[in-house]
């Protein structure tokens, strides 16, 4: 049953990306100044916006982890967390793709860029972090302790933006930006095939780290025999 | 007031244990120190530029010999279990954690108070033209890296690789606290006050440890019990 939900979850995000796809290069123009790459933003947004998600799932993941000390949270806090940094990835080098041809320069120390690169490598820690602790309790206990931490300084890494110099696009949905509702609807209607990636990703992660635990703790009995 | 002794008791302790053994201060000092006189290779050393990355210099250099005091802060209780014997004893788990902060955190300044004149002289730097301020700066964000990074070290205790572990997982949650330190810090070295807009990383700053210190005394029972 849930393999057959899956699987269809899966086609319809590829359906929709192909559809997206062949909308995006056959009936949106090119934009006026940057020419046919802008067209990236309709998967280096809606990456950004997945990654976050993600990173805020992870903290209410932590905290319902305190609260209830269920191991599935646990595992489900680690599965958001893999594919998060997975969708961090994409929007970290879709963005440095851009940057090669509108700047010429594949990467520059602009605040929005850092910030990005510095909360991958956070949410990069929380897993070395896992990897160092062997108890299943103790490792949970760590890891949701961690991915509170490492939310609460999401805001500040953020804010510090503002009061650098960027060169980065101002934000097109929320900020100052402005950009035409025919590419609005199209980013918008691409992050929902990558949502459906991500909760596709996230379940599959879900059920190994799951089974992962129960590898672990039938081999730890057959020590002890 | 029973908590402020306590918290007091265990600072003192963590403190008299190190002045009489020396073992964190005298690594972190001597530390510091060669990062001070490395960084002499890395870039031409004359006091113009000097000052004009003098912020970033000192706090890395803070930051490096900083992690060498808190990794020793909860380790040194691993020997002989006494870790588990604080852990048990009636001091509230937020109290030792103060406790223990603060002892770093005079640790850090003690360091920090060395440093600064040796820079000053290798460096041919006045630093001293704002001292007020300069040592609100000093103050304020070795405390968001003391309680940042005393968490931290309660974390990683128990786990191997805890000397790896530390500055790999401390280092990019200080970002925030350390890039407003380093600015502030450049701007007060080269001899100009803090005002008008820098005044937004001296709040970034307050605000920093506000939030870190209350998280740090919420979550500490739960690393340090479970």
């Amino acid at each position: 049953m849930r393999k057959h939900l899956l699987l269809t979850a899966g086609i319809i995000a590829a359906l929709l990306l192909a559809r997206n796809i062949w909308v995006m290069l056959t009936q949106l123009p090119d934009e006026a100044f940057q020419g046919a790459i802008f067209r990236i933003i309709f998967f280096h947004v809606p990456a950004a916006f997945t990654c976050f998600l993600c990173f805020l799932a992870s903290l209410i993941a932590g905290l319902a982890y305190l609260k209830t000390r269920s191991l599935n949270i646990d595992a489900f806090s680690v599965s958001v967390i893999e594919v998060g940094l997975a969708f961090g990835a994409v929007n970290l080098i879709t963005g440095m793709i851009w940057a090669r041809i509108i700047w010429g320069i594949w990467w520059t120390w602009d605040w929005r860029l850092t910030s990005m690169l510095i909360c991958w490598l956070l949410y990069a820690g929380y897993l070395v972090l896992r990897r160092a602790i062997e108890e299943p309790t103790e490792r949970a206990k760590m890891s949701a302790v961690m991915s509170i931490l490492n939310f609460s300084v999401v805001p500040f890494v953020f804010f510090s933006i503002k009061w650098f110099r960027t060169q980065h696009p101002q934000p097109v949905l929320f900020g100052d930006g402005k950009m035409d509702s025919g590419y609005r609807a199209m980013l918008y209607g691409n992050w929902v095939p990558l949502l459906l990636v991500a909760a596709i990703l996230i379940s599959i992660r879900y059920v190994q780290e799951k089974q992962q635990r129960e590898i672990d703790a039938l081999r730890r009995e057959a020590h002890m025999i | 007031m029973l908590f402020l002794r306590q918290t007091f008791t265990v600072m003192a302790k963590d403190l008299r244990s190190e002045l009489r053994t020396k073992e964190a201060v005298n690594a972190s000092l001597s530390f510091a120190l060669v990062i001070l006189i490395l960084f002499s290779f890395a870039f031409d050393p004359t006091s113009e530029t000097t000052r004009e990355i003098a912020g970033g210099l000192l706090w890395l250099v803070f930051a490096f010999a900083g992690v060498l005091v808190l990794n020793r802060s909860f380790a040194r209780e691993l020997p002989n279990d006494c870790l588990e014997a604080l852990i048990s004893s009636p001091v509230p788990g937020a109290a030792l954690f103060l406790g223990k902060a603060l002892a770093n955190y005079v640790l850090l300044l003690a360091i920090e108070v060395v440093c600064l004149p040796v820079f000053g002289v290798f460096y041919n730097v006045t630093w001293y033209s704002q001292p007020a301020q300069l040592a609100l700066v000093l103050v304020l964000a070795t405390w968001g890296v003391t309680v940042v990074g005393t968490v931290f070290s309660a974390l990683t205790v128990n786990l191997r690789l805890r000397e790896v572990m530390l500055p790999m997982l401390v280092y990019p949650v200080l970002i925030p606290c350390l890039m407003a330190a380093m600015q502030l810090t450049t701007t007060l070295v080269a001899g100009d006050p803090v005002a008008g807009d820098q005044l937004a990383w001296l709040r970034l700053i307050i605000g920093f440890d506000i939030i870190f210190t209350s998280l740090a005394v919420l979550l500490i029972d739960t690393v340090l019990i479970g």
